[in-house]
């Protein structure tokens, strides 16, 4: 069965917005409207001045992400939206994770912090920070072989996502001048 | 640099926007004053744009939003801060449902004091995200020129809705130099206008291998325009026509080849040709819980079209096999050199069969006054001259049910959002739009109280709108509810306490009519046709305990339809409210 149509399969959404206030609002608010809850969110300033782009995943009845992506795309605000549906975009995500271990699990963590490409950022007598990055399913891994270490704070950025090659994201901003 | 941009001298954030109302040809603005909003309202005073004040602000909307259908140009109501805007969230939801461009102005607190929970604050701009079409909090005076044009486009274009500007009071009062865009700019947003040839041949071969076509015809026709070329499209295929209660009027009721509106209160025989289609075509119409009933069971063997000028209509509720992305007009234009006549005969003698056999009906004999014999007799002599609003509950589903509708933009009611209290006000602003129409506001005992307080309106501009109370003492379409569907169990729907509504009109010096026997209606209404100093208030009092059928009951599928009162319990309805 294709994960994309099970009935609470997670999708990802790419967003082009203008960069104005109440955008994000806007945006939720489709969201919430159908019952999708926002697992994670990422924003920042795209490649064009005065744009932002997002990186939008969420967990719903995969029957309403068509419905959800047209919503969003009626926004004013929004340019451009992609669910990135059978596509393998190129996916990062980074996380900030601290344990409360004494120094003598140190070398099991580090053994497994060195597995998932990710490195200790600090570390005192009481306590390890830990910084990964890869695929959010790397991430997921990587936390989990971490839990039995006490895992006391954990911060992850919530993936970002780029489509290879000439997108038709790419297309769509440069055919309305952007 | 052309000379007009030269002369642009300097002036208030205000005054620009008032001039800015004026180049988009503004002549009227509905509204109530209030502190964060005098310097829009003192601007309006050098303007020759009309400034009506209004009783409440939902009125204020309700009139922008009457002015709007009425004449296709967008309608717009000024307010103030806080609880001034908050009272138009009624109306910018009705407008947002219908697809109403409507510009709704809003005073707001200075920009230092916004977020510190100033007099008379309130998040506009948040409260009234999900009820807008888009929506600007002004910060700085050298945009509003840019928001004001682009507000006017957005309202206008593609599916119209209403846009929502909040003006700070600072930036209203600024100096403000900025210079006229060019042109509007706003990337991503399309407004589509010719189909896919694809899909226009698509719909074609559909078409051409139907026996039982159906046309069924939204507020998106009446919008576009496309009327007359949904006439020809109907009559060069041999296809019958239905409506929507808000696509009254885009093809002449009266014409042979239409059936009336379709759905939860439709005409039976309308209902039995959308149970019995092979093809529906929806024209700017969207596939609403009170058109299709239950879903599994809406034409799912007829082959569905689907012309929408909203691309997220398409698949929202009902799937379509062919999908005609783009204005119904100009749609309209493309399809019919595409088409021929269909071999029809059969089907729309079948049609004609159901008119005879199920026709809309009601008990004419006896001395009890009844609604739909007050309407039926309006639709007579009126003469489908006649430019009517409703309000929303059972009066304004007989209204659809006996008015026939001729002409586009002479039905005006509120559909989606069914909000009560529509019907008056919109009708004070149809009048002022159309000074020569002859307005008729049909509404319920019930919702009239909402925003009677515009008499006062209706009576210092001597507009000589008709209002028609069809007074039953209840709210009448839940009492049905509960008469049908919960034992009779009656919970707040007896409007105990009603005033005598001919001596309320008389307090604003209102000329009033009581209709209170059969006899006495084709007397009153020609009265009140002929009366056109100022607004008349007729006071219809009808039967209690009448229902409207026929009825497909929330929720229920095509062949539930009861076609008069059920002599068995019915169940609650599930699955709709």
């Amino acid at each position: 069965m294709n994960p994309s149509t099970t009935a609470n399969a997670l999708h990802t959404f790419s967003i082009i917005t203008k960069d104005l206030p109440g955008v994000l609002v806007r945006i939720a608010l489709v969201f919430a409207r159908r019952g999708y809850n926002i697992e994670s969110l990422a924003v920042s300033p795209g490649a064009r001045t005065g744009f932002s782009r997002m990186t939008i995943t969420s967990r719903g009845d995969s029957q309403n992400v068509e419905q959800i992506k047209r919503q969003l795309a009626k926004l004013i605000d929004v340019v451009y939206v992609t669910d990135h549906r059978d596509k393998a975009p190129v996916e990062v995500e980074i996380a900030l994770l601290k344990l409360r271990s004494p120094r003598d699990a140190r070398a099991q963590i580090l053994g497994i912090v060195e597995n998932f490409e990710s490195q200790i950022v600090d570390d005192d007598d009481e306590t390890v920070m830990v910084r990964l990055s890869g695929t959010s399913r790397e991430l997921d891994d990587c936390i989990a072989a971490l839990l039995p270490y006490n895992v006391e704070e954990l911060i992850r950025s919530g993936k970002i996502v780029m489509d290879t090659g000439v997108s038709p994201l790419s297309d769509a901003l440069n055919n309305v001048g952007l | 640099m052309d000379g007009q941009k030269m002369q642009v001298k300097t002036m208030t954030g205000a005054e620009r926007l008032v001039r800015c109302m004026e180049s988009h040809g503004v002549e009227y603005v509905f509204g109530l004053s209030g502190g964060a909003a005098m310097p829009i309202f003192d601007a309006l005073v050098d303007s020759k744009i009309k400034l009506i004040l209004t009783r409440h602000e939902q009125g204020a909307t309700h009139m922008a939003d009457g002015y709007a259908r009425a004449t296709g140009r967008p309608g717009v109501a000024l307010v103030t801060s806080g609880p001034g805007a908050t009272n138009t969230v009624t109306g910018l939801l009705t407008a947002l449902m219908d697809s109403v461009p409507m510009i709704v102005l809003c005073g707001q607190t200075p920009t230092f004091n916004l977020g510190k929970d100033a007099f008379q604050e309130a998040d506009v701009t948040g409260i009234t995200y999900p009820v807008v079409k888009h929506s600007y909090l002004v910060t700085d005076v050298a945009d509003i020129p840019r928001i004001m044009h682009e507000a006017f486009f957005l309202a206008t274009s593609g599916r119209p809705g209403p846009i929502l500007i909040d003006l700070p009071k600072d930036v209203t009062s600024a100096l403000c130099s900025a210079p006229d865009p060019d042109l509007v700019n706003i990337p991503g947003y399309t407004t589509p206008g010719r189909a896919q040839q694809a899909d226009l041949e698509a719909a074609a071969e559909a078409l051409a291998k139907s026996k039982r076509p159906l046309l069924y015809v939204g507020h998106g026709a009446v919008i576009s325009g496309a009327g007359e070329l949904v006439t020809q499209l109907a009559e060069k295929l041999r296809a019958p026509v239905v409506n929507t209660l808000l696509g009254k009027g885009a093809v002449d009721e009266t014409h042979a080849l239409h059936l009336g509106m379709l759905g939860m209160h439709g005409t039976a025989y309308a209902n039995k040709a959308v149970q019995n289609c092979d093809l529906i075509m929806a024209i700017g119409a969207r596939w609403d819980d009170r058109i299709t009933g239950r879903l599994s069971e809406f034409c799912t063997d007829a082959t569905r079209i689907h012309v929408d000028v909203d691309r997220a209509e398409f698949d929202k509720t009902v799937t379509s096999h062919v999908q005609l992305l783009g204005d119904a007009k100009l749609v309209m234009e493309d399809l019919l050199p595409l088409v021929g006549r269909l071999d029809t005969e059969e089907w729309l003698e079948q049609c004609e069969g159901w008119r005879r056999e199920f026709p809309l009906k009601y008990p004419k004999r006896g001395k009890a006054l009844r609604a739909q014999h007050v309407l039926d007799r309006l639709n007579d002599l009126t003469e489908g001259q006649a430019l009517v609003t409703t309000d929303v509950g059972q009066h304004q589903m007989w209204a659809a049910q006996f008015l026939r509708t001729r002409e586009n933009r002479m039905w005006l009611s509120s559909g989606g959002a069914g909000t009560m209290g529509y019907g008056f006000p919109a009708a004070i602003g149809a009048q002022f739009a159309r000074p020569d129409a002859q307005v008729w506001a049909i509404v319920g005992d019930g919702g009239f109280q909402m925003t009677m307080s515009e008499l006062a309106t209706a009576a210092i501009h001597k507009l000589p709108v008709k209002v028609l109370i069809i007074n039953n003492n209840y709210l009448g379409m839940v009492r049905q509810w509960q008469e049908l569907f919960f034992d009779n169990r009656l919970s707040g729907v007896d409007l105990e306490g009603n005033p005598d509504f001919v001596k309320l009109a008389a307090a604003y010096g209102i000329k009033g009519f009581y209709i209170r026997k059969p006899e006495e209606v084709d007397r009153v209404i020609k009265r009140a046709i002929a009366y056109n100093k100022g607004p008349c208030v007729i006071e219809a009092v009808v039967v209690k305990e009448d229902n409207v059928f026929p009825m497909i009951p929330a929720g229920a599928g095509y062949r539930e339809m009861l076609i008069e009162r059920p002599t068995k319990k019915l169940e609650k309805p599930q699955g709709s409210t």
